[in-house]
């Protein structure tokens, strides 16, 4: 567990909020994503799909070192990003849940990074014109990774939506399964608020806009329930997230206090 | 007595008759996707030089695996991929009358000239 | 003009004996021909099978750090099995072939990726003790006279330098920390080191494909030559890990400036290269499942592919009608 009073820090200081928030999205969906190594459908996506999982690593890893390194500063505490991935539990984990589901089949797998992809590529580039400092610079190496898991995934999603009629219906179950929890991504919460508040209904348009056009040159319909899932981001996840994080940091709490 | 050469791979394609693939059982060759060469420009200035190959199943996907293959340690600077069928090679039996004649010319090199070394310049 | 096979077989030997490297549309002998298939395929195959082990524990890293890096070095073998399979691949067999021989049980693997990775520490292990007895094994491969082999290797063993120094540095964490700590790495070694040895293969006199292999230079020294180099190099390196190999008979020999070492037990080696060992199934089962689940995939993408293919041409097509005077 994390000493009490850096729990009670983070409690309180939305920007630490935040950047864990953006941190464990970039984790969890690092951790599903590297779940593929050594089982993908080909060498080569294989090769492809773990270089998005170390992309993502790296991003989260920078911003735990950013977030510890502000806890240090302000607790007198010293705090290091594995402290953070590895003793928080589940209900103070601040990922969006489409992040912790399952990894399904591909299509599955490649829709989910193209949801996710997508809107962290408009969240990223409004951190480039409104964040300053350490954040800012995060956000400007990031944009590139970004970038190039958009284009991928969505090349993914066109060639199996507008692939085999197997394939199409396997992308139309993925999208249904998935777009329920694509609205929790585009709705900001409290420690949201003061960075992006303003930016967030653009954007919420843009990712519609890229979303709608990549889905109608996959032949696929645009999904019609707009029910959305929500809780992530307060540390309500669904049931996945609590295996994912007693697989994940099963060393640490096994022996904790170690160096590896 | 007559020896029937098996030849196999890129460069036989564009030379009427298929390469070693033709071998693998038809469905197989269907069902695979085709083989790729990837050339790879390391630094701006620089020619693009063959790093190697792979599979992929159309030419965007060749360029983005290939960037995730074969540049991953800051390898690259520019990608170029072509589907190994379209590779034209010369045939090594030939190798004597293509490549030798050019043995016996040194003239064409700077070396064979006998100038004093006072001469500057040149 | 035609020429005998003798003659052919004469002249292959001679460009091997000058170390002229041979090129896939070169006349070359069957045999040669198949043994490289073989052993580059084999080769392969076990870069693919050994991502299993390893992969075992990216999502259990106890550190951020120690997940990018065995994530990335994981990758790296999958990169070293498409560079291995693209090599045998100029020699006329296809992927598809070859994954076929792997998934029938028809090819053979490194033995070493049937047994478990048990806990943290036999990263730390695989990295330093069957990375390195492959590398001992892969730098004479840098030079086979096979010039697509050659240049797989190249890349290969450029690529490997850092999976050893990374199994070493996280033993060495392991080896400075706590008791439980110390047990894990000592535990690590204990199960690691004899499967290690046996990687370099049956001893010279059992060995039924060496002598040819070394005469066509596609091997550079003998199974023992290697062995025993190995055992000198991590005698030595062990002590600065404040660990012991679990050999009782390993000892200095001031005569032939070598390590002695206790018998191995080849019959377990039998056993485990015939499918009995502790995990050959479910590596087996593991491919072969990712394999089966990713057909869809790849059929999609061809589909798709001929798809915009077929477009394209149509598109083509029009617009040559449309310019028709």
């Amino acid at each position: 567990m994390l000493q009490q009073s850096i729990s009670k820090l983070i409690s309180e200081d939305q920007q630490i909020q935040y950047l864990l928030h953006l941190a464990d999205n970039a984790l969890i969906l690092s951790h599903r994503n590297s779940q593929w190594c050594g089982h993908g459908p080909i060498l080569e996506q294989d090769i492809a799909l773990t270089n998005i999982a170390l992309d993502q690593l790296g991003q989260a890893r920078n911003l735990y070192q950013y977030a510890a390194l502000l806890i240090t500063e302000k607790t007198g505490i010293p705090t290091t990003e594995d402290q953070l991935a590895y003793l928080r539990d589940v209900g103070e984990f601040k990922n969006c849940l489409i992040a912790e589901l399952p990894n399904g089949d591909w299509g599955q797998t490649v829709l989910r990074n193209f949801l996710m992809g997508s809107y962290q590529f408009f969240l990223y580039q409004e951190l480039q014109q409104i964040a300053t400092g350490q954040l800012k610079a995060i956000a400007d190496k990031s944009i590139k990774e970004i970038t190039y898991h958009v284009r991928w995934s969505a090349d993914w999603v066109v060639r199996l939506g507008d692939g085999t009629t197997e394939s199409h219906a396997r992308m139309e179950q993925a999208l249904e399964l998935l777009w329920s929890y694509t609205g929790e991504m585009l709705e900001p919460s409290d420690f949201e608020q003061e960075l992006i508040g303003t930016q967030s209904s653009y954007i919420k348009a843009a990712w519609e806009a890229k979303i709608a056009a990549v889905l109608a040159e996959a032949n696929l319909d645009h999904p019609k329930n707009d029910w959305m899932q929500l809780g992530g981001k307060k540390g309500i996840h669904t049931e996945h997230l609590g295996y994912l994080l007693a697989e994940m940091q099963f060393l640490q709490r096994a022996y904790p206090g170690l160096e590896w | 007595m007559r020896l029937i050469i098996q030849k196999y791979l890129y460069g036989d394609y564009g030379d009427g008759h298929a390469g070693g693939l033709e071998k693998a059982s038809n469905q197989d060759q269907q069902k695979e996707w085709p083989l790729w060469e990837v050339f790879i420009r390391s630094k701006q200035g620089l020619d693009h030089k063959h790093a190697g190959s792979l599979h992929a199943a159309d030419a965007i996907m060749a360029l983005e695996n290939a960037r995730d293959v074969y540049t991953r340690r800051n390898e690259g600077m520019s990608i170029w991929v072509v589907e190994s069928k379209h590779i034209h090679a010369s045939d090594p039996d030939a190798a004597a009358e293509f490549f030798e004649p050019a043995n016996d010319k040194i003239y064409r090199h700077p070396s064979f000239y006998d100038l004093p070394d006072s001469l500057k310049h040149m | 003009m035609e020429q005998t096979t003798n003659q052919l077989q004469e002249q292959f030997q001679q460009r091997v004996d000058e170390e002229q490297k041979i090129e896939p549309r070169d006349w070359m002998p069957e045999k040669y021909r198949q043994t490289l298939i073989r052993q580059i395929s084999q080769h392969a195959h076990s870069e693919i099978i050994g991502m299993l082990p390893e992969g075992n524990w990216i999502t259990r890293a106890p550190s951020l750090r120690r997940k990018a890096i065995l994530l990335a070095k994981v990758q790296d073998e999958a990169g070293h099995g498409l560079y291995l399979y693209s090599a045998a691949e100029t020699l006329g067999i296809s992927r598809d072939e070859m994954y076929e021989q792997l998934h029938s049980g028809k090819a053979k693997y490194s033995s070493i990726f049937n047994y478990p990775t048990l806990s943290w520490a036999d990263m730390g292990a695989i990295g330093w003790l069957v990375d390195g007895a492959a590398i001992l094994n892969q730098i004479p491969l840098c030079r086979p006279s096979f010039g697509p082999y050659a240049r797989a290797m190249v890349r290969v063993c450029k690529e490997e330098s850092f999976h050893q120094r990374q199994g070493f540095e996280c033993l060495l964490q392991l080896s400075k920390g706590s008791e439980v700590q110390r047990q894990m790495c000592q535990d690590a070694i204990n199960r690691w080191w004899w499967p290690s040895l046996m990687m370099f293969g049956p001893k010279d006199d059992e060995s039924p494909n060496s002598k040819l292999s070394m005469q066509w230079k596609i091997k550079r020294f003998t199974n023992d030559e290697l062995r025993q180099k190995f055992v000198d190099m991590i005698a030595e390196q062990i002590k600065l890990l404040g660990m012991v190999l679990p050999d009782p008979d390993l000892k200095w020999n001031e005569q032939t400036k070598h390590y002695d070492y206790g018998a191995i037990n080849w019959e377990e080696f039998k056993q485990v290269i015939q499918g009995n060992g502790p995990c050959n199934k479910e590596r087996l089962e593991a491919r072969k499942k990712a394999w089966a689940d990713g057909a869809w995939v790849r059929d999609a993408a061809t589909a798709h592919a001929a798809k915009q293919a077929n477009k394209k041409a149509k598109a083509n097509s029009l617009t040559k009608e449309t310019q028709q005077p």
